[in-house]
């Protein structure tokens, strides 16, 4: 029998999760109940900017039912601004930035609507809700900023005073000159392209269940976090623990869509502090309302662009300036205005490019990267001015792009800009109009016109859009796993990042399986648990299969080894005789000789003595099977 | 504080007895107090879908009712569907056509679905896409959960033709909720759940 390379063929298997997820089995943050458990509601404001004069809970201390409450005032020292998420990129040299990041409780403007006032700790949420009409907030309301064109008028309400200006950031990047291609040019396409706000709204809102255990000085957080492992590190930096004496647990997500990587929301930061002077678990779970407000959103944008071409349609230049709504603070830096300067330029050759844009601070909620990340806001300006372009020429809009795409012979291309992981944004290698010709095949596109005319003819008025982009992702900067093989043989795989419904159970073990010669059902996959793997940084930018993936790849080749290695020992074989399958270790050329992983993983981890292992015919010391640091 | 009422009530073929406040939602009750999480809680004002649950074999929004409302009534949860590992057909249909991603909202879709299969034995694409206007999905743009309702559809057809049940069903065991005695597969009554024996 020839060696069977894992016992995971390449097919679609049925997903691991879905049996828990299909009979109301699996945990998600609103299904923790433990004993003693408080819960929290928040007063929000109700208006966009307003001065804070007081605020008073004495009322709502005194209902039946209400544990605790707290202001902005009763934070002492641990009321601090919010870390800056991802620092502007430092190569990039036209860069100003101004940093606004947000605030556990308002103290004394409030900033947009649903900003988080008061905190209230109740034996129910029926009541810790009753009580927040008992606060008394005296505020004064100020003019708002809600037109982000009109955020740098002379006349605007200043947001954050000690800025003085509502810019948070003014950025130019430029490959060679624009207004030399433009004089060359044939035909010069000139839009404009507003882009409205928009939630992602997740099935499930947010939530944070908190624990503090005083007999083992250890904090449990349950949190509908996209980035447990970094909420672990910055909850302990702030409440002066040892990273150890945190667990962060982002069990079953109901989608995150961006939003849930933020960090930290203010009711992360409060449940902890609080549940630790309480010394009783708290739950926060967000209604729709508030979710609405208080979960950051995306997509404001305005851009002035414009296109030149010669008579042919080739792309000599583009030009485009923008305006970005980056809400009431910036925490997440400018990794959505830079994704969208940079991903307009897609798959095109663009010889002269000039990019400018200001973020500016509204009073809306904030803004943080969601879906596509600003991504899609750069491409449609792109293919907009390439559609109307080729209208004008006369050019199909299929033709049009093919005439543009970067040359398959002419990579690596260097587009000369920075990107928003701060280095140059440089293609190693590309071949895009095999996809496109393939596209215009399946849609029927030569056809098209027919079945459009025989839409229309039934009612039906059905257009086709042609799009093409490139789009940076898999971002890192790195990710782990551990893979150990139990005595009963089953095998385990824990990974960093957390799950918002991508499949990882069944994906991340079809990869461990396919190198251990097991089936998939026998690898048990755990994501999003600090406990059980200790390093990382989330899930974002599709960047889980490929960044923890290959993490779980790299973990499974070094098991394999030491299980080939003790096989080879154990049979009396050198280690390339010896094939994995079927969840044994085996001689090739003698199948029935064999034995199973969980045996070995026993063998390999002996109560006296070690397990010597055969390198290069000398005999050492292993560690055990099943540890892959 | 006022009088607390006393709710009895039959759910997943268990009946309950609980004190409750009258202001509780059913999904409240369901949720926290008697920890049937697997009912889902989205959006709270009956937009979502998320919390459906079958109210006398009917589908309603458990987050727009009090629990005092369910009084003597007959719940289903998504938690009675499947009989121990066994999944009903249309939880198996799920999962065969990757009817889910995050899977927070499958709750609400199965419950809203299985008295729409009873009815609709042979639905059309257009009535399956109708049933399920009122559950909201974010993940999977609903192609594989329209797929998934065609497929436990299709299998509940093909089982009554030939009275032997594909693997995912069970011939005979599935009869309709609250028939005693009931056996066989009849074409409205195959993805209807079995309350449980010892309820």
């Amino acid at each position: 029998m020839a060696e069977v390379r894992g016992g995971a063929p390449r097919t679609s298997p049925k997903r691991s999760e879905d049996p828990r997820l299909l009979t109301g089995r699996a945990l998600f943050v609103d299904d923790v109940h433990l004993d003693g458990m408080l819960h929290v509601a928040f007063l929000r404001s109700d208006f966009a900017h307003a001065r804070i004069n007081s605020v008073d809970v004495s009322v709502a201390l005194e209902r039946e039912g209400v544990v605790a409450a707290y202001t902005a005032w009763d934070l002492g020292d641990y009321w601090q601004p919010g870390p800056l998420l991802v620092a502007p990129p430092p190569t990039i040299e036209r860069l100003e930035f101004n940093t606004a990041t947000h605030v556990p409780l308002a103290k004394d403007k409030v900033k947009h609507v649903g900003e988080p006032i008061a905190m209230v700790v109740a034996e129910s949420r029926y009541v810790a809700e009753d009580a927040l009409a008992d606060i008394v907030v005296d505020l004064e309301p100020l003019d708002a900023v809600v037109d982000i064109e009109k955020a740098l008028d002379p006349d605007a309400p200043i947001i954050h005073e000690e800025l003085g200006t509502n810019l948070a950031a003014h950025v130019i990047q430029e490959k060679d000159s624009y207004d030399q291609a433009r004089a060359q040019a044939h035909l010069v396409v000139r839009r404009r392209f507003e882009y409205d706000r928009g939630a992602s709204a997740p099935m499930e809102n947010r939530g944070i269940v908190a624990r503090w255990d005083e007999m083992s000085q250890e904090l449990t957080l349950w949190d509908t976090t996209q980035a447990p492992i970094p909420i672990r590190n910055g909850l302990a930096a702030m409440l002066g623990l040892l990273e150890s004496q945190v667990r962060v647990i982002a069990p079953f997500i109901g989608g995150g869509f961006g939003p849930k990587i933020m960090m930290f929301y203010p009711e992360e930061v409060l449940l902890p502090w609080v549940a630790m002077r309480l010394g009783r678990p708290l739950k926060w779970i967000e209604d729709r309302q508030e979710s609405f407000v208080g979960t950051t959103q995306e997509r404001g944008q305005v851009h002035e662009a414009e296109l030149a071409l010669d008579q042919d349609g080739r792309i000599l230049g583009v030009k485009d300036v923008f305006v970005h709504d980056s809400g009431a603070f910036d925490p997440y830096g400018l990794t959505v205005p830079i994704n969208s300067q940079c991903t307009l330029l897609g798959p095109y050759d663009v010889p002269a490019y000039y990019s400018e844009f200001k973020v500016v601070f509204t009073n809306k909620t904030i803004v943080t990267p969601v879906r596509g990340a600003g991504r899609q806001h750069g491409v449609f300006v792109m293919e907009r001015l390439l559609d109307f372009a080729a209208r004008e020429l006369g050019i199909d809009r299929v033709e049009i792009r093919r005439r543009n795409f970067i040359d398959p012979e002419a990579f690596p291309h260097d587009h000369k800009i920075i990107f928003q992981d701060s280095a140059p944004l440089y293609y190693d290698s590309g071949n895009y109009q095999p996809s496109m010709d393939r596209a215009v095949e399946m849609i029927g596109y030569d056809d098209w016109a027919e079945e459009q005319a025989r839409a229309r003819g039934e009612g039906r008025s059905v257009g086709l859009g042609i799009v093409a982009y490139v789009e940076g992702t898999g971002i890192g900067p790195y990710e782990g796993a551990r893979v150990s093989v139990e005595p009963s043989g089953k095998v385990r795989v824990a990974t960093g990042v957390g799950t918002q419904g991508q499949g990882h159970f069944t994906s991340f073990a079809q990869v461990v399986a396919e190198e251990l010669g097991v089936e998939v059902a026998d690898v048990h996959v755990t994501t999003g648990d600090t406990r059980e793997f200790h390093w990382g940084t989330g899930t974002f930018a599709s960047r889980g299969i490929v960044v923890a993936g290959s993490a779980c790849l790299e973990a499974a080749k070094s098991v394999r080894g030491k299980v080939l290695d003790l096989a080879a020992r154990e049979l009396g074989v050198p280690p390339d005789a010896v094939a994995l399958g079927g969840g044994r270790a085996f001689v090739s050329s003698d199948p029935d000789r064999g034995l199973g992983l969980g045996d070995l993983a026993v063998r390999a981890n002996p109560l006296r003595g070690s397990s010597p292992r055969r390198t290069s015919g000398r005999t050492e010391g292993a560690r055990p099977t099943g540890s892959t640091p | 504080m006022s009088r607390q009422p006393t709710l009895r009530v039959s759910i997943n073929g268990t009946t309950y007895e609980r004190t409750v406040a009258p202001r509780l939602l059913l999904s409240d009750f369901l949720r926290h107090e008697l920890r049937l999480t697997g009912t889902h809680v989205g959006c709270e004002h009956g937009v979502c879908g998320a919390c459906t649950v079958l109210l006398d074999g009917a589908s309603v929004r458990s987050c727009l009712m009090f629990a005092v409302q369910a009084q003597g009534r007959e719940i289903m949860t998504v938690e009675g569907l499947a009989r121990g590992d066994e999944l009903h057909p249309l939880q198996a249909a799920f999962q065969d056509a990757h009817g889910l991603q995050c899977g927070f909202c499958t709750p609400g879709f199965l419950m809203t679905l299985i008295p729409f299969l009873e009815e609709h034995s042979d639905p059309s694409e257009r009535q399956v896409r109708e049933a399920i206007s009122g559950n909201l999905c974010r993940c999977t743009g609903y192609e594989n959960i329209v797929r998934a309702v065609l497929l436990a559809a299709e299998r509940g057809q093909d089982a009554v033709g030939d009275r032997s049940m594909p693997a995912v069903t069970t011939s005979g065991t599935r009869s309709a909720g609250g028939e005693p005695g009931g056996s066989g597969c009849t074409d409205d009554s195959i993805l209807r759940p079995r309350p449980d024996d010892d309820g």
